[in-house]
């Protein structure tokens, strides 16, 4: 930053001085335009010289920013490309089917978890030093694991994700023994069911401000609240609960379904049925000292951090639903108002339909690029709190516009359960609700 | 890899026009608001001091002369002329989008050139300041039916017809203007051409008075039997029914992302004004929290650079892609039409919010928000975008989605 405002200074300095020589009458009085001109030349042209020489002298080489280097890309690498393929086909071949089944018994499909987890979106996900097959952990592969899983149902995508979250949450912060024992064992596939807790069933819920308490006894931590629209609820063996530590501020802890005070009651709600939502109460839970996410040692430093991380990084995974979803949509009603014939010629041929529809395109890209970056900014190791802001602001908005849209080009087809998209009309009203949960 | 920060490469270019934004743009910026159709003899200054800025830097700078395709990918991605431009034009409309538009050789008869030319009479050219002439009186959007007509007479293509709402077209030294070697062939036979200021049978007839970018001059143009020599037909004049609008149209897929850059320029200085004008009155911007715990300026000032990001990156994609030789006619249109609509949103917004200083002279946020309406309304108004779009994402001709 002060290289910059150095070069800034060179820069600017000699442009004003410039821009005065250009401004002034005597210029015009005595016929010196063009010899001004050439002075002017030579003047930015040392200007420039200036300034690039100073951000040579200014910007050494240092090798540990990796950043330095890299150019705006929008491409996959090969690993990212193939994960992609296999989870559109799985989004095609078993999502898409499966969806309204599962909305109306509001649980996915028996295998459904089983079928994922052969994917093996874990190992595929877990860097090799702790086990799994991947050359380094991203934030982008979570994002896009995200985006195309909820392109074949949000519902099963967030009930296929609460697992995946879970481990990366144990990769991303968890201390040496919970990744010895706990992130081993869902790696090696001996543990394959987790969730995240962190919503509260109240209007205007704030994550950096959260009512479920975590007190510190010389035993470990006793934790109260309730959870919300928590995935798999009922047959989730782990959860990661988000609580408030006095003192420390809020805190991520991995509590068992089974520990004593842990009661889960179902939670139908308007969309998502089909992830088994349910509110997890906790009433007196205790935990031993080892369920804190981090460990102790993440009270003296980095736990603040990491939860923060955790926000950041839960609103790029809803994001990327939102994507997925919305995407969904797009690819529905294109066929769609192609087909649909009214005053005897397709309703797409008409202004008025065709320009809905270029919208949705507009804002699905939209999302996706703010998205993409602020996962992007993860993977490169920049602060993402204000990009993932974004993100979340305009996906919030944008989601539903294009669910709604979705139904209202389909007309009375789209209100009824004959096709999907009042499904995704649903499930994505979901995505200005939830603000955690999931993480990439 | 996904990364959609501006990279390094690309800073310096970016700060020089930042600079020149903030120095020379900004200070002249009132003053020829004020006196339209005085010729702004800084620009003169300015030409000469971005040559020397290029040449200083040991590269050539963003410049809309200096868009090209790269059709061959020679290994690796490319951050390269499209998006220094799109970024420098940001940064340029940052401080007066009408100054930006009458940097001398930066028309966007320049990026028509580029685009459509070849390679003797990209050398013939080198240095032109070309303004676009497509607009008629009775054809603006339906750029297909203009009736300028072009008929080739020996070595000389003699040009008849009326010409509107030429960017530039009174200052530039060329103007590049469409016309139809055949109006039974419709679109197919739309050529561009040349046509040097001077040349006898084309004459500004008039200047218009404009509610924004007053700093720049918005001309009309009549060709009455104007002669220029046969090799001033950009491209081929060959009729191909197949390729049709093909040729002068790709033009716009390199223009519109720049448009889009001017968008994203103009809104981005509103936006912060209105930030530190309203940070005075105690509203800071906070990236937390929920948006609906809020004050209503604080979520709105968030939810409007959540839409301006959206413009900025789309733009950014546009470029990348034309920088690294993939189809980007959908992407180009997308950028323009959100970061353009996103502009004159935010920029009419920042006025409301800023209340009667906002909409006084005391401010430029009032300018600002007339400078940004042409930007959804040039290059292809907001609802062509959509048209293009549309007609992409659909699978539809013309006639069909009309």
């Amino acid at each position: 930053m002060d290289n910059e405002k150095i070069i800034n200074e060179v820069m600017g300095g000699g442009l004003r001085a410039l821009s005065r020589l250009a401004e002034s009458p005597l210029v015009e009085r005595f016929g010196l335009e063009e010899r001004t001109q050439q002075l002017v030349y030579e003047g930015a042209k040392r200007v420039a010289e200036t300034a690039a020489k100073a951000a040579k002298r200014l910007s050494p080489k240092r090798s540990d920013r990796p950043s330095k280097s890299l150019k705006f890309d929008l491409s996959l690498s090969e690993e990212q490309q193939l994960m992609r393929d296999t989870l559109r086909r799985f989004a095609d071949d078993v999502m898409q089917p499966a969806a309204r089944d599962a909305d109306d018994h509001r649980a996915p499909p028996d295998d459904f978890m089983a079928t994922f987890g052969e994917l093996g979106a874990i190992p595929m996900t877990v860097p090799e030093e702790l086990g799994g097959a991947a050359e380094q952990v991203s934030a982008v592969s979570h994002m896009l694991i995200a985006e195309d899983l909820a392109r074949g149902d949000m519902g099963l995508a967030y009930a296929a994700l609460a697992p995946l979250s879970f481990v990366n949450a144990l990769v991303l912060w968890g201390d040496d023994e919970q990744q010895a024992s706990l992130l081993r064992r869902f790696v090696e596939g001996e543990e394959t069911s987790a969730s995240g807790a962190m919503v509260e069933p109240h209007p205007l819920f704030d994550p950096s401000s959260l009512r479920t308490t975590a007190k510190k006894r010389s035993s470990g931590y006793v934790l109260h609240g309730e959870k919300s629209m928590v995935a798999l609820a009922d047959s989730a063996k782990w959860f990661l609960v988000a609580a408030e530590l006095p003192k420390a501020g809020p805190r991520l802890f991995i509590v068992e379904r089974d520990a004593s005070g842990v009661a889960v009651v179902d939670e139908p709600a308007m969309g998502m049925r089909s992830a088994a939502l349910g509110r997890v109460k906790l009433d007196g839970v205790r935990v031993p000292v080892s369920a804190l996410l981090g460990g102790e040692a993440s009270l003296k430093s980095g736990g603040r951090a990491a939860y923060e991380d955790a926000v950041n990084r839960a609103r790029i995974a809803w994001g990327a639903m939102a994507v997925g979803a919305s995407q969904a949509v797009l690819d529905y009603v294109i066929p769609y108002c192609n087909d649909r014939v009214a005053f005897g010629e397709p309703i797409s041929h008409r202004q008025a339909v065709a320009f809905m529809i270029a919208d949705i395109g507009i804002e699905l890209e939209s999302m996706r690029m703010l998205v993409y970056r602020a996962a992007g900014r993860v993977d490169a190791g920049l602060d993402c709190q204000r990009e993932a802001y974004l993100a979340r602001t305009l996906c919030s908005e944008k989601a539903m516009e294009t669910g709604t849209n979705g139904v209202q080009l389909l007309g009375g087809a789209g209100f009824i359960k004959d096709h999907p998209i009042e499904i995704w009309y649903r499930h994505l009203r979901a995505v200005g609700v939830m603000d955690g949960n999931l993480l990439v | 890899m996904i990364y959609l920060e501006v990279p390094k490469s690309l800073k310096p270019i970016v700060n020089q026009a930042h600079q020149v934004a903030r120095h020379i743009f900004r200070p002249i910026s009132r003053k020829y608001d004020r006196a339209e159709h005085e010729y702004p003899k800084e620009l003169d200054m300015l030409a000469a001091l971005m040559d020397g800025l290029n040449a200083g830097s040991g590269r050539r700078g963003a410049g809309i002369d200096s868009l090209q395709r790269d059709d061959e990918r020679k290994g690796g991605v490319r951050n390269g002329a499209n998006m220094s431009t799109c970024l420098g034009l940001t940064e340029l409309c940052w401080g007066d989008v009408g100054l930006a538009l009458s940097i001398p050789r930066q028309g966007l008869g320049n990026a028509a050139i580029t685009a459509v030319a070849d390679g003797e009479q990209k050398e013939r050219f080198d240095g032109v300041w070309a303004a676009m002439a497509i607009t008629e009186p009775g054809a603006g959007s339906d750029s297909a039916n203009i009736r300028t007509t072009a008929r080739l007479d020996g070595d000389e293509w003699v040009l008849n017809g009326e010409k509107i709402y030429v960017t530039a077209g009174s200052r530039a030294d060329s103007v590049v203007v469409w016309a139809t070697l055949d109006r039974n062939l419709g679109r197919a036979a739309i050529k561009s051409f040349v046509v040097p200021h001077g040349t006898p049978g084309m004459e500004v007839v008039r200047l218009d008075k404009k509610m924004g970018i007053r700093a720049s001059d918005t001309a009309s143009i009549t060709l009455t039997d104007c002669r220029i020599p046969k090799a001033n037909l950009l491209g081929t004049a060959d009729i191909d029914k197949k390729k049709g609008f093909g040729g002068v149209m790709q033009t716009f897929d390199n223009t519109r992302p720049i448009v889009a850059g001017m968008a994203v320029g103009v809104a981005r200085a509103a936006l912060e004004h209105t930030r530190e004008l309203l940070a005075e009155e105690g509203i800071q911007v906070r990236y937390r929290g929920p948006l609906f715990s809020k004050s209503a300026a604080e979520a709105e000032l968030i939810r409007m650079e959540a839409n301006w990001e959206a413009g900025r990156l789309l733009m950014l994609k546009a470029a990348w892609m034309a920088d690294n030789g993939i189809p980007n006619s959908m992407e180009a249109s997308m950028s323009k039409a959100k970061a353009a609509r996103v502009a004159n949103q935010v920029t009419l917004r920042c006025v409301e919010l800023c209340g009667g200083l906002g909409y006084s002279e005391d401010e430029l946020l009032e300018k600002w928000a007339r400078d940004s309406k042409i930007l959804d309304i040039f290059e292809g108004t907001q609802q062509i975008q959509l048209l293009i779009i549309a007609r992409r994402l659909l699978g539809k001709r013309s006639s069909e989605l009309r």
